[in-house]
């Protein structure tokens, strides 16, 4: 047996070859645009269905209405109430989940195999013929109500509610998913139902099926299962990502959080979009720059400063202009020199401290290497499979996303930092003690220091 | 359904290791990962924390590997974390298959060659890290202290499950580097350790590279394992003051351990009372009478001693002592006529389901090398996965409702009410209040 050599570390061999399984497309008759993908590891099957019309298509004074939709739908469909398509799915163990994103709200159902047929049959019905009923709407935003109450105590998501409304003055993108008590208050089963008629529409929809067997018989299953559904004549609403964002102008903001163990930090603005040329370089230099543990901002804050539990910087991304932002809970002490060195990091990866050549070769492995792990269960693979119909990229996306990133170098990243990385025009949002905290809040030149109330 | 196994090779190797292997070649992938059969129940009272703090070291780089432990992983495409609960310390890597001999060099490196790389900064910072950790996910999250005052009242004082795994802040403060090496000494070898290999590799190949990269360690005595008997005599009432908008009521019960006579069948009780809108509580509490925000129920499952939990948070304008008589109503229901044949058949439904979405994955938490480090650790054969699905299978409608009979006594439980700032008012008659920081 050959001894160990500790001396150094032993060599990564040769990157395995990733191939994505093939998509293939097919159009029904009533317009849905169908792709299946052939998976076979075990024999469980998904279904995901994309609706156009995510929380960025409520109105104005309307928001929450997208993601009050998504939860009537299965409140009952035909002769079956609440309780008995619950009952229906939890019969064949099926895993129903809904994602109300800002373009976009998706659904969808996981179910052993043999049980595929089953699940698209309810989620067809739930979703094209739910019942809508006036004493289901009432539970729903009663619940709503009480759940946007219970929010109020959660620092993380009070901090993205305000700073949502920070970086989107008056935009559609402006909120969260869940709207405003104001709102929600406003909204009628009218509402939801001209929502329903006008968002859920064969020709503005596209069904992934991802499962064993070939891409005919998954293409005949879907058409089994959604064919009968026929477009209405309704007007959908319009698309958020069409709207130009107004320039946020706060650089500063505080919403009080009196006695607060942490302070809850958001520090960021607008970025680009999602299908921007520019997106792999802006991967690579969110890796170098707090995308994950070994970034910038996480080995000062956290592991040279012992501020934070984690700190990550990231995308929200989204059809239209997306925000980059750090997000982070800190120390109440720690509070101003963290946005301190938050942005002093922001500052210099595009100015002073260029990334070095190791840095840009672990964040580009990092986001390489592992790439194929992302693909291993049929959901996972069913639900990229649904981000490339959302963002109008191409079939070959995936397979063509390591080259694309190996060809990132330090000027691309230089430059995308430079340009969308903006220390001067950040905006920093804090939950957190404001008698505490206010006076070294103060000390970093941000400007004055406005004040939020804390509910919504 | 054949489709439903987790098939693998086991050795153990000279030094006590456990190396288990099981393949899966449809993703270029190899999961590693690691369990060290120790946990927070290993610790003492005024020492509290420890186990997990320590887990936190393992990530600050090792004798031939003097810093960070995630660069070089990162940097290899790896996918990595650890976790610690109250029974045992799991530390795993998900890595291309081409750099599963850098993941296995690291891992052996920090199991053997740990001490001489733990300076007091590295300490010192961690400290401060994991008291962040606790300040975010208890100190500043609404009901982020019920759990501490359940387990404080259901656990005597010197039972190892008497404090959460993230331990007494005061504890975490006092700790030194001299009791951390000890600590090392006593928990972190191959004797009290099961590596399980699972992905894009086969087993002679795994306990080829297992032997190569962990066959000269040391190895160690197994620790002595402690049995600590719990019971309560009387029922409970603790109320609990917290930065909340509603009041949320926690009834706790001991129950039985992972894998003992009636742990399946409260799981499964768990999921009849409250998973889903079909669920009892749900369909009563939060569906028809709208008196609930929210309902859950839980067998939480341990090694020496598992607890039952549920919880409701109320609805605006209604009280607890409300909705703890309905809760009431639902458990004698369940105790006097058992489930439905319908009840039953659902829920074993969803178990099998779940049993194969979870063998999806190679790695990560929950995945299959964890499923089999479990098995392994726990019973001593990672084969156990057969009959783990076999005792939710055969579970039957009277064997739950003996379960809940046996289990859920209104007479012996905790029962404990948070409810808003200044609202002592709010909580059930006759509760205490209870201090947890």
């Amino acid at each position: 047996m050959m001894r160990v050599d500790r001396s150094r570390l032993p060599e990564v061999g040769l990157d395995p070859i990733f191939r994505f399984p093939r998509i293939a497309r097919h159009t029904l008759e009533n317009g849905l645009d169908v792709r299946t993908v052939e998976h076979r590891t075990v024999p469980v099957s998904t279904f995901v269905l994309t609706v156009a019309g995510g929380l960025g298509a409520d109105a104005p004074g309307q928001e929450g209405l997208a993601a009050v939709t998504a939860d009537m739908v299965d409140e009952g469909t035909g002769e079956s109430d609440a309780i008995e398509v619950s009952e229906a799915l939890a019969r064949i163990g099926a895993d129903y989940d809904v994602d109300v994103g800002a373009d976009a709200t998706l659904f969808t159902i996981t179910t052993l195999s043999r049980f595929a047929e089953q699940g698209a049959r309810l989620l067809s019905a739930i979703l094209t013929q739910p019942s809508l009923r006036q004493a289901d709407f009432d539970r729903v935003r009663q619940l709503r109500l009480d759940r946007l109450r219970q929010l109020n105590d959660l620092p993380p998501a009070v901090a993205e509610r305000a700073f949502l409304r920070l970086l989107y003055p008056e935009h559609p993108y402006g909120h969260l998913a869940i709207g405003t008590s104001t709102s929600l208050r406003s909204l009628a089963l009218d509402d939801v139902t001209r929502f329903h008629a006008g968002t859920f529409q064969p020709d503005r929809s596209t069904l992934v099926v991802a499962g064993p067997g070939s891409h005919d018989e998954l293409r005949q299953l879907a058409e089994a299962t959604f064919g009968g559904w026929s477009a209405s004549r309704a007007v959908a609403p319009a698309a958020a990502s069409d709207v130009e964002p107004a320039v946020s102008l706060q650089r500063l903001a505080i919403v009080p959080r009196e006695g607060a163990a942490q302070s809850e930090l958001r520090i960021g603005h607008l970025s680009a979009r999602r299908s921007t040329p520019d997106y792999a370089a802006l991967l690579v230099m969110n890796a170098v720059l707090g995308g994950q543990f070994v970034s910038r901002v996480n080995l000062r804050l956290r592991e040279e400063k012992g501020y934070t539990y984690g700190a990550r910087t990231g995308f929200d991304w989204r059809r239209g202009l997306s925000p980059f932002s750090l997000q982070a809970s800190v120390h109440t002490a720690s509070t101003a020199d963290a946005v301190r060195d938050t942005l002093a990091e922001f500052d210099a990866i595009g100015r002073s401290r260029p990334p070095s050549d190791s840095e840009l070769a672990l964040a580009k492995a990092s986001l390489t290497r592992g790439y194929p792990r992302n693909f291993e269960t049929v959901q996972q693979v069913a639900r990229a499979a649904a981000q490339l119909a959302l963002y109008d990229l191409p079939d070959t996306y995936f397979e063509a996303f390591i080259p694309r990133i190996n060809a990132v170098g330090t000027d691309d990243v230089v430059s995308v930092a430079a340009r969308y990385v903006d220390a001067a025009r950040a905006t920093t949002l804090i939950v957190g003690d404001h008698a505490a905290i206010g006076e070294s809040l103060a000390s970093l030149g941000l400007g004055e220091l406005q004040v939020l109330p804390a509910e919504s | 359904m054949s489709d439903l196994e987790l098939p693998f090779a086991k050795k153990t190797l000279h030094n006590g290791l456990d190396v288990i292997v099981h393949e899966d070649h449809h993703v270029p992938v190899v999961a590693v990962n690691i369990w060290y059969h120790v946990g927070s129940k290993d610790e003492r009272p005024g020492r509290t924390g420890f186990a997990h703090l320590f887990e936190h070291l393992m990530f600050e780089g090792s004798e031939h590997h003097n810093s960070g432990y995630f660069p070089p992983l990162q940097q290899a495409g790896a996918l990595l974390n650890g976790s610690t609960n109250t029974d045992r310390t799991n530390y795993w890597e998900v890595v291309p298959t081409s750099a599963l001999d850098l993941a296995l060099w690291m891992e052996s490196d920090r199991m053997g060659y740990l001490l001489p790389a733990l300076t007091p900064d590295r300490f010192e910072t961690q400290r401060d890290v994991v008291l962040n950790e606790r300040r975010q996910n208890y100190e500043n999250r609404p009901y982020g202290f019920a759990l501490m005052a359940i387990v404080a009242a259901l656990f005597p004082p010197d039972h190892p499950y008497h404090w959460l795994t993230i331990g007494a802040a005061e504890d975490l403060r006092s700790m030194r580097l001299d009791e951390v090496q000890e600590f090392f000494r006593t928990y972190y070898h191959p004797g009290n350790a099961s590596l399980a290999l699972a992905g894009d590799i086969d087993a002679p190949r795994g306990f080829e590279l297992a032997e190569r990269y962990f066959g000269d360690l040391a190895g160690g005595r197994r620790p002595e394992r402690l049995r600590s008997p719990a019971a309560l005599e009387r029922e409970v009432r603790l109320v609990l003051e917290d930065r909340v908008q509603m009041p949320r009521l926690y009834m706790a019960w001991h129950s039985p351990a992972m894998f003992a006579e009636g742990d399946a069948e409260m799981d499964l009780l768990a999921d009849l009372l409250a998973s889903g809108k079909t669920s009892r509580l749900y369909r009563r509490l939060v569906y028809e009478q709208r008196v609930a925000l929210d309902v859950s129920a839980y067998q939480n499952s341990r090694e020496l001693a598992g607890f039952f939990l549920l919880a409701a948070t109320v609805a605006p304008g209604i009280s607890l002592t409300e909705i703890a008589a309905t809760i009431d109503a639902e458990l004698q229901q369940l105790a006097d006529a058992g489930p439905t044949a319908s009840e039953m058949e659902r829920a074993r439904a969803q178990t099998e389901a779940h049993f194969m979405y979870r063998i999806q994955t190679v790695g990560g938490f929950g995945g299959k090398s964890d499923q089999l480090n479990a098995y392994n650790v726990f019973r001593g054969d990672p084969g156990f996965f057969q009959t783990d699905l076999s005792r939710y299978r055969d579970a039957t409608g009277p064997a739950v409702r003996a379960a809940a009979r046996r289990c859920l006594p209104f007479d012996r439980r905790v029962v404990l009410s948070v409810v808003p700032a200044g609202q002592h008012a709010a909580a059930l008659a006759g509760s205490v209040p209870v201090s947890v920081s």
